[in-house]
C-alpha cells in the first residue's frame, strides 16, 4: 500500500505541551498499514550530525525514517534506521516508545530500516548513521512524541466507541480502559478506526515522575540469542549457492596492482577463481580455509606507489612541524597574551596521541549477489543508506535495484562508519557469478583500517601567585575526519568533532583567557576515521593531562584544583565530588600506587573518572579500580548506561596501555592481536559506575567512558611514579627508567 | 571424507585433512554461532569443546579431532552447566555486541566443568585467552561466579 495515499498529514506543535520544553515542530503522519492496523510515520533526526545541522523536521518535504506500526494482534514494531552493535539501542529506543505508548516492552519488536524503500531515499544524501552517541539523545522527543500520539488517538477511538468522554478513559498496558464503567478494549481492536482518526493538535507527553519503564533497567531484548549461537552477524550470512572470499589490498597505502600469478592458487581444492581489482586481489572459494590457502599461494606484483617509503616518523615530523604555525582559530576568549605577560609562572607540555585501529571483535565481511537488473547486500553497517549508495554506483544500478539487508554488528567502535569494504566488496561480486561473502583475515582488518588519527598538541598555560590558570593556550595538529567523511561538515577551517572538549564545548572549567587554534595536517597516504571517543579521546587526554601539570606546578591536590575552576559547572562539579568520594580520594595508598582523576563535559554528558595503578619496577602498569561518575541527563536504561561505561574504559585502557599503528616503508607494521595487543580478563580492572540523578535532556553514553579514561591512567601513572607521560600509548621503559 | 561427532549427532564433511575445524563447523556444516576473530589462536571467540576441553577450533585441523566429542555453542545450553552459565550472563546483563560471547561461554562452561568454585586467578587462568572488544570482563567475571553458586 502506498504510504503517501489517504494521509493524514498534521503538525504537532508540541511546544505547546505542558511540562516539556519542546521547541520544535515535529511531522508526524498517520495511516492505515499494509495487511490491516495502523502505521505511524515520523521523522528521526539523523544521527550523527544532529550537532551542527539543521533541524531535520524543518525540510519540506516529508521523508519519514522511522515507522511505528500497530497490528490488528496489538503487536507493536518499530522500524528505524538506527543498528545494534552492542551499545542496547534494541532496547532503549523501544523503551522510549512503550513508555508513552502504554505497552510492556516485551510487546514491542523491533524491524532495522532498510534504505532500499521509496521513503527513505530522502536519506540517502543526509547521512543515516549510527554513531557518535547519538541515537539516544536525538531519538528522545520525537520517538515519546510518536508514541503519546498513538497512545492519545487509540484513547479518543474507544472513547468515540464507548460514546464517552476520552478524558473519562485512559491506556495501560495494551488496552484503554474506561475506570467508571470498567470497559475495556485492546489496542489491536482500535487501529483500522484510529487510522481514519485526525492527529490531535496538542499532545501530552508524560510528566518524568509518571515514567514507569524510561529509568529502569529493562532486560536487553537482543541478547537471548546472543547466548546460544543464534544471532546472525554479517559475518554468518549464508546464501544459497554462496560462494566465500578472501581479500588482499595493497600492503602499501595507495598502491596498485600490477599482476598476479595465479596457477597455484588455481590447483587448491575449493578454490574457484581469482578477482583482479585496481588495488586488490580476492580469491573466490568454497570455504574460508581454501580462500585462504589460495590467497598464500598467489604470486602478486604490486606498484606500491608515492607511499613506499612512508614512515611514522616522517608522519610525526609533518605533524610537529604543523604545530609551530599559528592554526584556525576555534576560540578566543579574553586576552591570553596580555594575561600570560603578566602571569607569575608558565607552563608549556607537548603531548601526542598515535594512529589506532578499530579491530572489531567481528571482521570486516561484506556478502554480495549482483544480478543484471538489481543486487543484493547483506552487511553490518553504521551508514545503510551510504552502504545502498556506493553498491548503486559501482554496479550501475538505480538506489532502488539495490537491496541492503542490515545484519548485526560484532562492534563498531566507528570501523563501520565507512563503506570501503562494502565498496571493495561489491566490486568483487560484480565479477563472480552468484552471490559471494568478502571476509577479511584479521591482519587485513589491521592493516586496511581507517586509523583514529595522530595527532600532535601544544599547550602552554599562565599561572597566577596562587597557582591558579590566567591564561591558557592549546594549539592541536592533525586529521580532520569530517573534511573527508562529509565534507560540509568541515567549515573555515574547522569541523564538529576535531576540538570537542577543547573549543567547542570548551573544558568546563573557568579559563578566563583561552586560546584554541587547529592545524589541519593530513597524514600522507593513511585514511582517517572516527573511532570510539572520536575527537575527544585526544582532547580530553590533553586537557585533563595538562590541568593535572598546572595543579602539580601550583602544589595543589588535582581534584581541589579542579574544583575550584569548577564554580560554574555545577554538573561538572558534582561528578567530580561523587567520583573522588566513592574513590576515597585522599586516602593513603602503598608505595608504587596512585590516584589519578578527570573530568569531562562531551557528547552532553558530563563524566568523572578516578583511575587506581600499580606500577612495579619493570615499568608494569596495572589498573586495580576505576570508580566513573557519571550525570547524562535522563537516564533511559541504568544498566545499559552502566555497561556503556564499563565497556568504554575497558576500550580506553587497551588504547592507553597498548595500542599504537606504526608505519615503516608505507606499510603498517603491526597485523593481529599478538602484535595489536587488546586488554585481557587479567588485566581487567574492578570498575564501579554512579549515575548522578538529572531531569536534564539525555546525553550520549557510548564514547564518554573510553575519552575519559587515557587521563585518569595517566594522572594515576604520574601520581604513583612521579612520570608525566605525555605521549600515548605508556612506555613501560620510560617508567623502568624512572624508577631507576 | 570425515565423520565428525558434533553435539551428539555423526555428521559427514568432505574437506582436507588440514582444514582447520572452525571452517568446517562454519563454511562446511553451516554453524555459525562459533566465531572467526583472529585465526592464529590469539582471540579464543572461535573455542569449542573437543572431549570436554576447550579449544582454539581455528588452529585444529579437523583431523586431529576425528573420533572425539565435539561441542559448540549452538548446543552447550544443553548440559546444566551450560545453561547455568547462560542464564548467569543474560541475568547479569554481560552481552554487547555479542561476537566473542560464544567463545566466553564454551570457555567459562569448561573451567566450571572442571573447577566448579573458581577463585579469581582460576577465572583469569581460563578467561585470559579470549578477547572482549565490548570490555565486558567485570561482568563476565561476576556471571561465571553466579554460575558457579549451586543450584537452589
Amino acid at each position: 500500500m502506498d504510504l503517501d495515499q489517504r494521509l493524514n498529514v498534521t503538525k504537532i506543535d508540541t511546544g505547546a505541551v505542558s511540562e516539556n520544553s519542546l521547541s520544535r515542530r515535529t511531522f508526524l503522519k498517520v495511516s492505515a498499514a499494509a495487511g490491516g492496523g495502523l502505521l505511524l510515520s515520523f521523522i528521526l533526526p539523523r544521527t550523527i550530525l544532529s550537532r551542527e545541522t539543521a533541524d531535520a523536521t524543518t525540510v519540506e518535504v516529508f521523508a519519514p525514517n522511522a515507522f511505528i506500526r500497530i497490528g490488528r494482534d496489538g503487536w507493536v514494531t518499530l522500524i528505524m534506521p538506527y543498528v545494534e552493535m552492542g551499545q542496547g539501542t534494541y532496547t532503549s529506543i523501544p523503551m522510549l516508545i512503550a513508555e508513552e505508548l502504554e505497552v510492556d516492552l516485551t510487546q514491542v519488536t523491533l524491524e532495522a530500516a532498510p534504505p532500499n524503500e521509496r521513503h527513505y531515499a530522502n536519506s540517502i544524501f543526509q547521512i543515516q548513521a549510527t554513531g557518535g552517541s547519538t541515537s539516544v539523545r536525538a531519538a528522545w522527543e520525537p520517538l515519546r512524541l510518536a508514541g503519546a500520539t498513538a497512545r492519545m488517538m487509540l484513547v479518543s477511538a474507544a472513547a468515540q466507541n464507548w460514546k464517552v468522554d476520552p478524558t473519562a478513559c485512559h491506556a495501560e498496558k495494551g488496552e484503554v480502559i474506561h475506570a467508571t464503567s470498567g470497559r475495556r478494549l485492546k489496542y489491536g481492536a482500535l487501529v483500522d478506526t484510529v487510522a481514519m482518526l485526525p492527529i490531535p493538535d496538542r499532545v501530552v507527553l508524560k510528566a518524568p515522575e509518571n515514567f514507569t519503564l524510561i529509568g529502569t533497567s529493562a532486560k536487553r531484548l537482543d541478547t537471548p540469542d546472543k547466548v546460544n549461537g543464534k544471532a546472525q552477524f554479517s559475518i554468518d550470512v549464508m546464501i544459497p549457492g554462496m560462494k566465500i572470499a578472501t581479500v588482499a589490498a595493497c600492503p602499501v597505502f595507495g598502491g596498485k596492482l600490477v599482476g598476479v600469478d595465479d596457477s597455484n592458487a588455481k590447483r587448491i581444492k575449493g578454490v574457484h577463481q581469482v578477482v583482479l581489482l585496481d588495488n586488490a586481489v580476492a580469491v573466490i572459494a568454497d570455504h574460508m580455509w581454501a580462500a585462504k590457502q589460495g590467497l598464500a599461494a598467489l604470486d602478486i606484483q604490486w606498484d606500491e606507489g608515492p607511499n613506499a617509503t612512508l614512515s611514522s616518523a616522517e608522519i610525526i615530523r609533518q605533524l610537529e612541524t604543523a604545530l609551530l604555525k599559528p592554526g584556525v582559530i576555534a576560540r578566543k576568549d579574553g586576552d591570553v597574551a596580555k594575561a600570560m605577560a603578566g602571569a607569575a609562572m608558565r607552563i608549556e607540555a607537548l603531548y601526542q596521541m598515535p594512529f589506532l585501529a578499530h579491530a572489531t571483535m567481528e571482521p570486516l565481511s561484506c556478502t554480495v549477489h549482483v544480478r543484471k537488473n538489481g543486487c543484493d547486500v547483506w552487511v553490518g553497517s553504521q551508514v545503510l543508506a551510504r552502504a545502498q549508495a556506493t553498491a548503486a554506483e559501482v554496479t550501475g544500478l538505480p538506489l532502488e535495484k539495490i537491496l541492503v539487508h542490515n545484519q548485526l554488528l560484532g562492534g563498531g567502535f566507528g570501523r563501520r562508519l565507512e563503506v570501503d569494504f562494502i565498496t571493495q566488496a561489491v566490486q568483487i561480486a560484480k565479477q563472480v557469478d552468484g552471490p559471494v561473502k568478502v571476509v577479511w583475515t584479521r591482519e587485513e582488518d589491521i592493516q586496511h583500517d581507517i586509523y583514529r588519527p595522530y595527532y600532535c598538541d601544544r599547550m602552554v598555560a599562565g599561572l597566577d601567585k596562587s597557582g591558579m590558570p590566567v591564561a591558557w593556550s592549546h594549539r592541536s595538529a592533525g586529521s580532520s575526519i569530517y573534511a573527508r567523511w562529509h565534507p560540509p561538515a568541515f567549515k573555515d577551517g574547522l569541523d564538529p568533532d576535531v576540538l570537542e572538549g577543547a573549543a567547542e564545548p570548551p573544558p568546563p572549567y573557568a579559563l578566563p583567557n583561552m586560546l584554541v587554534e587547529y592545524v589541519r595536517q593530513e597524514p600522507p597516504g593513511i585514511p582517517t576515521g572516527f573511532w570510539r571517543g572520536v575527537g575527544p579521546t585526544h582532547n580530553v587526554f590533553v586537557v585533563e593531562s595538562f590541568i593535572d601539570e598546572l595543579a602539580a606546578a601550583a602544589k595543589k591536590d588535582p581534584v581541589e584544583y579542579r574544583r575550584a575552576l569548577l564554580g560554574t559547572s555545577p554538573r561538572a562539579k558534582a561528578v567530580l565530588e561523587l567520583a573522588a568520594e566513592k574513590a576515597g580520594w585522599g586516602q593513603p595508598l602503598p608505595e608504587g600506587r596512585g590516584r589519578g582523576v578527570s573530568v569531562q563535559f562531551v557528547f552532553g554528558s558530563y563524566v568523572a573518572q578516578v583511575a587506581e595503578v600499580q606500577v612495579d619496577k619493570n615499568g608494569e602498569v596495572r589498573v586495580t579500580r576505576v570508580v566513573c561518575a557519571v550525570d547524562c541527563g535522563v537516564v533511559v536504561n541504568p544498566d545499559t548506561v552502566k555497561a556503556q561505561m564499563e565497556g568504554g574504559i575497558m576500550f580506553g585502557l587497551a588504547a592507553a596501555l597498548f595500542s599504537e599503528i606504526t608505519v615503516k616503508n608505507g606499510r603498517v607494521e603491526q597485523s593481529n592481536f599478538n602484535d595489536y595487543r587488546m586488554l585481557r580478563m587479567n588485566e581487567a580492572p574492578a570498575i564501579e559506575v554512579y549515575l548522578v540523578k538529572s531531569g536534564e535532556a539525555p546525553g550520549g553514553i557510548g564514547e564518554p567512558g573510553t575519552s575519559a579514561l587515557a587521563p585518569a591512567l595517566t594522572n594515576a601513572i604520574f601520581a604513583a611514579t612521579g612520570t608525566r607521560i605525555r605521549k600515548l600509548p605508556v612506555n613501560r621503559v620510560e617508567l623502568r627508567s624512572a624508577k631507576l | 571424507m570425515f565423520t565428525l561427532n558434533i553435539n551428539g549427532k555423526d555428521c559427514e564433511a568432505n574437506v582436507p585433512e588440514d582444514m582447520p575445524l572452525l571452517w568446517v563447523l562454519r563454511d562446511v556444516l553451516g554453524m555459525t554461532g562459533t566465531k572467526f576473530g583472529c585465526g592464529i589462536a590469539q582471540c579464543g571467540v572461535c573455542t569449542v569443546h573437543v572431549d570436554g576441553q576447550p579449544i582454539r577450533s581455528c588452529v585444529m585441523p579437523v583431523v586431529a579431532v576425528r573420533g572425539k566429542k565435539i561441542m559448540t555453542i549452538e548446543a552447550v545450553g544443553q548440559t546444566p552447566t551450560g545453561a547455568n552459565v547462560q542464564k548467569a550472563w543474560l541475568d547479569l546483563e554481560v552481552v554487547q555486541c555479542g561476537y566473542c560471547q560464544s567463545g566466553q561461554i564454551m570457555c567459562a562452561v569448561a573451567l566450571l566443568a572442571a573447577t566448579p568454585q573458581p577463585n579469581d586467578a582460576d577465572i583469569d587462568a581460563a578467561m585470559a585467552g579470549t578477547i572482549c572488544r565490548c570490555g565486558t570482563y567485570t561482568r563476565i567475571r561476576a556471571a561465571i561466579k553466579r554460575a558457579a553458586q549451586p543450584l537452589k
